[in-house]
């Protein structure tokens, strides 16, 4: 990771919390969408940097997301989760390439790189809502929310991604 | 030895993620629990000034609504003011010493949840301002929620749009008492269990609190019914309720405080030890 990566993450951390709390919580489309977009710093972490840095940093970022929100440690876990779990989705949706670090996410194939926003994206929703309501009563409550967020999300995420792509 | 160490240093970033993951757990299940949600939450000093910086802006945008409801709300204290004046004529009353255990505050909401099955509001009176926790939160309309952890400056209330609240309520009509409950499905309708069958229900009752509780005086606005039906055990009625409130957009508050609330439930500890 070079200093400038650095001052990125930095800069994103701060602003994707920002964004989140101040609008994107406030959405609500039909009562309970609202797009999770803060993760775009978890899909967009340099490849080569520390892993457990990486777990540790989402852990916190999810946390700021909970203070803001009164919600426990939900944003926390779920965030932690994909962020351990994010060399596994890497090596799948982008195949051996990865592990020679040849890959840019914003470069690669566009269904690749669906397939790796995607994966991360539901796995993150599921287990945020699953500890949100934290009763399998509501199952099927916690298996809709995750999908049209889900949804949401990912629109936004390849949004975001293709606007800050054409600036650079 | 040798190998337990060669096992953490393999293991670090599962032993991580594990170790954090416990971590969240752990505070997603203390927020489940009314009193111990003082570890994470919104009512600090940086989401606190953030909330009151975008509620500054945000304000602007309900103005004009705010106005109205306190404007209607005016009128009608008004009008109940005259009415007081009238039964007591020329008596002389000194206003300061009215017989009333319940103190009034005002605050202004700065965060609002609806969407989630735990909701909470952030409001800009703490500590500072004589807050206290389980202080009964109230807008012009109706019920709001409860008091659930306050900082210098801050508090947070658990809205009664939050599965774990459960607050006694009673027909107006006839005072049979039940308690209300949400069961995350719509942020304008919440549920009134335990009301017995042999209560009389219409479409379109008013359901206000019970005054049982050390919290709620008696009598605050609630809802209309809006549907019921017997429960699995045909003992106990199931009454969905529209609230009066709208819960998605609350601007202005007032906190409740029962004077003699300490008093009550001390002595009903008392009791219970003797027991």
């Amino acid at each position: 990771m070079s200093n400038s990566d650095i001052i990125i993450n930095i800069v994103r951390f701060v602003l994707l919390i920002f964004l989140q709390v101040m609008i994107l919580n406030n959405i609500n489309i039909a009562g309970y969408i609202n797009p999770y977009i803060y993760i775009l710093f978890i899909l967009l972490f340099p490849l080569d940097g520390d892993k457990g840095l990486l777990i540790f940093l989402s852990f916190l970022l999810g946390l700021s997301i909970d203070i803001f929100g009164d919600s426990g440690g939900v944003h926390a876990g779920a965030c932690a989760f994909i962020a351990y779990i994010r060399p596994i989705v890497l090596k799948y949706s982008f195949g051996v390439s990865y592990e020679y670090k040849s890959v840019k996410i914003n470069k690669a194939d566009a269904m690749e790189r669906l397939t790796y926003i995607a994966s991360l994206v539901f796995m993150h929703h599921l287990i945020m809502f699953a500890l949100e309501i934290f009763s399998f009563k509501h199952i099927l409550l916690i298996l809709k929310s995750t999908l049209f967020s889900g949804i949401f999300t990912i629109v936004i995420i390849i949004c975001t991604m293709i606007i800050f792509n054409k600036k650079s | 030895m040798q190998q337990i160490i060669f096992f953490f240093i393999r293991n670090k970033n599962f032993l991580l993620f594990a170790f954090l993951f416990i971590i969240s757990v752990g505070l997603t299940i203390q927020t489940h629990n009314f009193h111990n949600n003082k570890f994470i939450s919104s009512a600090n000093v940086v989401s606190g000034a953030v909330y009151t910086f975008r509620n500054n802006i945000t304000d602007y945008f309900t103005l004009s609504k705010e106005n109205e409801q306190l404007l209607q709300e005016n009128l009608r204290l008004r009008k109940k003011l005259a009415q007081f004046r009238n039964s007591f004529d020329d008596e002389v009353l000194d206003s300061t010493v009215l017989p009333s255990k319940f103190k009034y505050y005002t605050a202004r909401v700065i965060n609002n949840n609806y969407s989630k099955s735990k909701n909470h509001l952030t409001i800009d009176r703490g500590k500072r301002d004589s807050i206290k926790i389980d202080l009964g939160v109230i807008s012009s309309k109706g019920i709001v929620g409860i008091v659930s952890d306050i900082s210098a400056n801050y508090a947070t209330v658990q809205s009664i749009l939050n599965t774990n609240s459960r607050i006694n309520a009673k027909l107006k009509k006839s005072s049979h008492f039940g308690s209300l409950i949400w069961n995350t499905e719509d942020p304008n309708v919440a549920q009134l269990i335990d009301i017995p069958r042999i209560a009389q229900l219409n479409y379109g009752d008013t359901i206000i609190t019970g005054g049982r509780s050390t919290i709620f005086p008696e009598g605050i606005l609630i809802g209309t019914i809006q549907d019921f039906h017997l429960d699995r055990d045909k003992n106990y009625y199931y009454v969905n309720i529209n609230l009066f409130n709208d819960m998605t957009s609350l601007e202005n508050v007032y906190l409740i405080e029962n004077t003699e609330a300490e008093e009550i439930i001390e002595l009903e500890k008392r009791v219970e030890n003797v027991e």
